[in-house]
């Protein structure tokens, strides 16, 4: 029996299209827009004027408080302007917009390919390095890693957990980077469990990338204290509190973090960035992404620097096909819908989706629930969307709260199963917002 | 690349269950009990069957589209299941203006009069069932014999079911050594040979069907199986304490409306609860409630009211009985 998270969970079509498509590396766009809040916390502060010369790795902007992200150029060229630009959200947000001119590194970035095993660093400066080099959660959350790193006082933690389960649909790029950058990982990993003094770490990847586990397996001998394990192919098995219940049978109180029963997730892509920073000097420039859909010619994966516009990934992958209804930008599970390829690729890219017209339009909903309980049973966290659901349609947001909207990832799997095609998740978010809202206005 | 997109929330992806599907597939797993029934009581059941179908989508229809002036919706399959589940409820040689007048309570009040489908805290069927077992207890209790009456409608050779036999039986005194030489084999009885309402009468019909359900996951096992194991054990205790006053648990299993009710009627969505643990409470007080009307009642048969009691408790089962959040057992132990 594989290992796998006890309640709930759905398993749509995986899609993967692009599952056997080495890693290329983009071109140089001529122009990239790096927003300077591409993670979770305080946006950065912009250490560049307009008409700085740059170059790649160079510190643009700098992370503002102990929950923020440094952001370095991920080109080098001529800073052209500071203006707030169309992100990915579909709203104005400030961003650092470069000219490309040639591609100049910073001093002391080892490019070449080498695998350099030895950690040299100490604990506290291997910190240090990762903060330095703006590395943020790359499966999508974009949290910023050393914060989760620095373990708390009174708190310990035993067991590493790598997050290389890559349970959405469509996305490959974590499934590449785990067959062509294994050394990497496993050096990144190694740094990890130094940084974390954990003495296991435990590799999940799901089921549906076999090479991969076999790859991993067998690398993984010629390091101390890394196991992999293939996991069931359901969805969301990569989500936090899953996985961790998946492979360890810990459950993350409602509210808490993992740090709380003794272990920290990190996404694969997240760790070899923390190599390439600790072991190569390179601070997070540049990252693996996804670009697929039923209708592109050639779906891919390539290495892009932060900042490219979207348009440039899907030029690669053969252009925009006649028939797009939508583009996504992350899995269809939980991504975001973008209103403008022209949003640029940040440290949350894990992949971008073309869907035909026919697949972008939801169903009709139907006019009520029946009440099938189907949305209870699909419920990873044990919620009832369906009677969330009601709850925020009558606005009765002081009921939600003890029926823990607050514990809900949206990860959509309740709308996913929903007969009626009822917009459950719409008004579970609804209901969420609102229920931290009275719980901030409580506090205050 | 100027082009409009959609943009909407996610997912951006759906299974692509309908409501229609799943109707559609409890209309396929009725298939085969049906096709037993045409075997044994031919005429009478087809034309008990199109009758009440027939009536429950036009009442739905005219209701939705007169009364209540909303677009109709019988295509969602909803009215045929209840059209369906209502004939497999009646005796084959009923009469056809109380096969309508079943339909219309059935959809009207049933169903209609709460909102239509979603709303209802009444199985529809079972409400139309009730309602002419109380209103024309001899027209519904006038079960023509299998096979013999096949060509029959109105006319048909009429017979008491097995569980009728029992009670009667055991009401003047006598053991069931006695009575158990005037019923049906428990083959017989799994092969559905009995009087008794047209679709409830052959369990290898209906358990063909259950799996059907279950394969196309359009219900889950706890249901049934919380029901059945209920009757198994009630009866089996007390068969075990006096096998001359009390029947085996087998055959209760078998008769009557119990694996009918069982897989088909405790188990629609509206009026059953939305989680195992809610549905083995909701099983357990139908299976309870069931042996009690059998045993002690006035009855011979009670899952209908059985159903439609605990039906009533949904509301409350969903309100009280919550399932296992995830992260809440470790909040209250650290």
């Amino acid at each position: 029996m594989l290992k796998t998270f006890p309640k709930g969970g759905v398993h749509p079509a995986e899609n993967k299209l692009s599952a056997s498509r080495p890693i290329e590396v983009l071109p140089l766009p001529e122009q990239v827009s790096i927003p300077i809040a591409q993670h979770i916390g305080a946006p950065a502060t912009p250490v560049v004027a307009k008409g700085d010369s740059v170059r790649v790795g160079q510190l643009i902007a700098k992370s503002n408080g102990f929950v923020s992200a440094n952001i370095h150029s991920s080109v080098s060229g001529v800073v052209e302007s500071l203006d707030p630009i169309l992100d990915s959200t579909g709203y104005k947000k400030p961003a650092i917009t470069i000219k490309v001119e040639g591609d100049e590194w910073m001093e002391g970035i080892d490019r070449t390919a080498d695998v350099k095993k030895e950690i040299s660093l100490s604990s506290e400066e291997l910190i240090v390095k990762i903060n330095e080099a703006g590395i943020v959660g790359l499966g999508g959350a974009t949290f910023p890693s050393h914060v989760k790193l620095a373990v708390p006082k009174g708190k310990k933690v035993d067991v590493l957990i790598i997050n290389g389960v890559e349970c959405e649909p469509y996305l490959t790029s974590d499934h590449r980077l785990m067959l062509e950058k294994a050394d990497e990982l496993m050096v990144g990993i190694m740094v990890l469990k130094k940084v974390l003094g954990a003495e296991r770490a435990l590799i999940g990847i799901e089921n549906n990338k076999r090479d991969a586990i076999a790859h991993l397996k067998n690398v993984s001998t010629g390091y101390p204290g890394i196991e992999v394990y293939p996991l069931r192919v359901k969805y969301p098995q990569g989500g936090e509190k899953q996985l961790i219940k998946a492979l360890i049978k810990r459950e993350v109180p409602s509210g808490g973090l993992p740090i709380d029963v003794g272990t920290v997730v990190h996404n694969v892509g997240t760790t070899l960035a923390v190599y390439e920073a600790v072991q190569k000097g390179k601070p997070l420039v540049e990252r693996i992404v996804t670009i697929t859909g039923k209708g592109v010619k050639n779906p891919g994966n390539y290495l892009v620097r932060i900042g490219t516009p979207i348009s440039k990934l899907i030029e690669a992958a053969g252009g925009l096909p006649e028939d797009v209804g939508k583009v996504v930008n992350g899995g269809p599970m939980m991504g975001k819908a973008i209103n403008s390829v022209e949003a640029p690729v940040t440290k949350g890219t894990s992949g971008v989706i073309l869907f035909p017209s026919k697949e972008s339009l939801r169903g009709e909903a139907q006019p009520s629930c029946i009440r099938c309980g189907k949305c209870v049973s699909a419920c990873p966290m044990g919620l009832e969307p369906y009677l969330l659901n009601q709850l925020a349609q009558r606005r009765l947001y002081d009921r939600m709260e003890p029926e823990r909207v607050v514990d809900c990832m949206e990860c959509g799997s309740c709308s996913f199963v929903c007969p009626a095609n009822l917009p459950l998740l719409d008004y579970i978010r609804l209901g969420k917002t609102e229920v931290f809202a009275m719980i901030r206005a409580r506090k205050s | 690349m100027n082009k409009l997109l959609v943009v909407s929330p996610s997912p951006h992806t759906h299974s692509g269950e309908s409501t229609s599907r799943l109707m559609f597939n409890v209309v396929l797993a009725l298939v085969p009990a049906f096709a037993v029934t045409l075997f044994y009581f031919g005429m009478g059941a087809l034309v008990v069957t199109l009758i009440s179908i027939t009536s429950c989508l036009l009442f739905e229809y005219l209701i939705q589209k007169f009364l209540l002036k909303v677009k109709p919706t019988i295509s969602d399959g909803s009215a045929l299941v209840t059209g369906l589940i209502l004939a497999f409820n009646l005796p084959s040689n009923l009469p056809w203006w109380i096969v309508v007048i079943g339909a219309i309570i059935a959809i009207g009040v049933g169903k209609m009069s709460f909102g239509g489908l979603g709303n209802n805290p009444f199985n529809p069927a079972l409400v139309g069932r009730v309602f002419l077992l109380i209103s024309f207890p001899v027209h519904m209790t006038s079960w023509p014999l299998p096979i013999e009456s096949r060509m029959s409608y109105i006319n048909a050779v009429t017979g008491a079911t097995p569980l009728a036999i029992v009670k009667e039986g055991l009401g003047k005194g006598d053991t069931m050594s006695v009575i158990s030489e005037q019923i049906p084999s428990h083959m017989q009885l799994f092969m559905g040979t009995m009087g008794g309402s047209l679709g409830e009468i052959a369990a290898f019909a209906l358990i063909i069907g259950f799996v059907w359900l279950l394969v196309t996951k359009v219900i889950t096992w706890h249901i049934p199986v919380s029901i059945f194991t209920t009757i198994v054990a009630f009866t089996g205790i007390l068969w075990l304490i006096n096998p001359q006053t009390n029947a085996d648990p087998l055959f209760h299993l078998l008769t009557g409306g119990v694996m009918l009710g069982a897989i088909f009627m405790a188990t629609d969505y509206v009026t059953s609860p939305m989680h195992p643990k809610g549905m083995w409470i909701f099983g357990v007080g139908i299976g309870l409630i069931t042996v009690i009307i059998r045993v002690w009642g006035a009855y011979p048969e009670g899952i209908s009211f059985a159903i439609l009691i605990m039906n009533a408790f949904v509301p409350l089962i969903n309100r009280y009985v919550k399932p296992k959040r995830f992260g809440e057992e470790v909040k209250k132990n650290g």
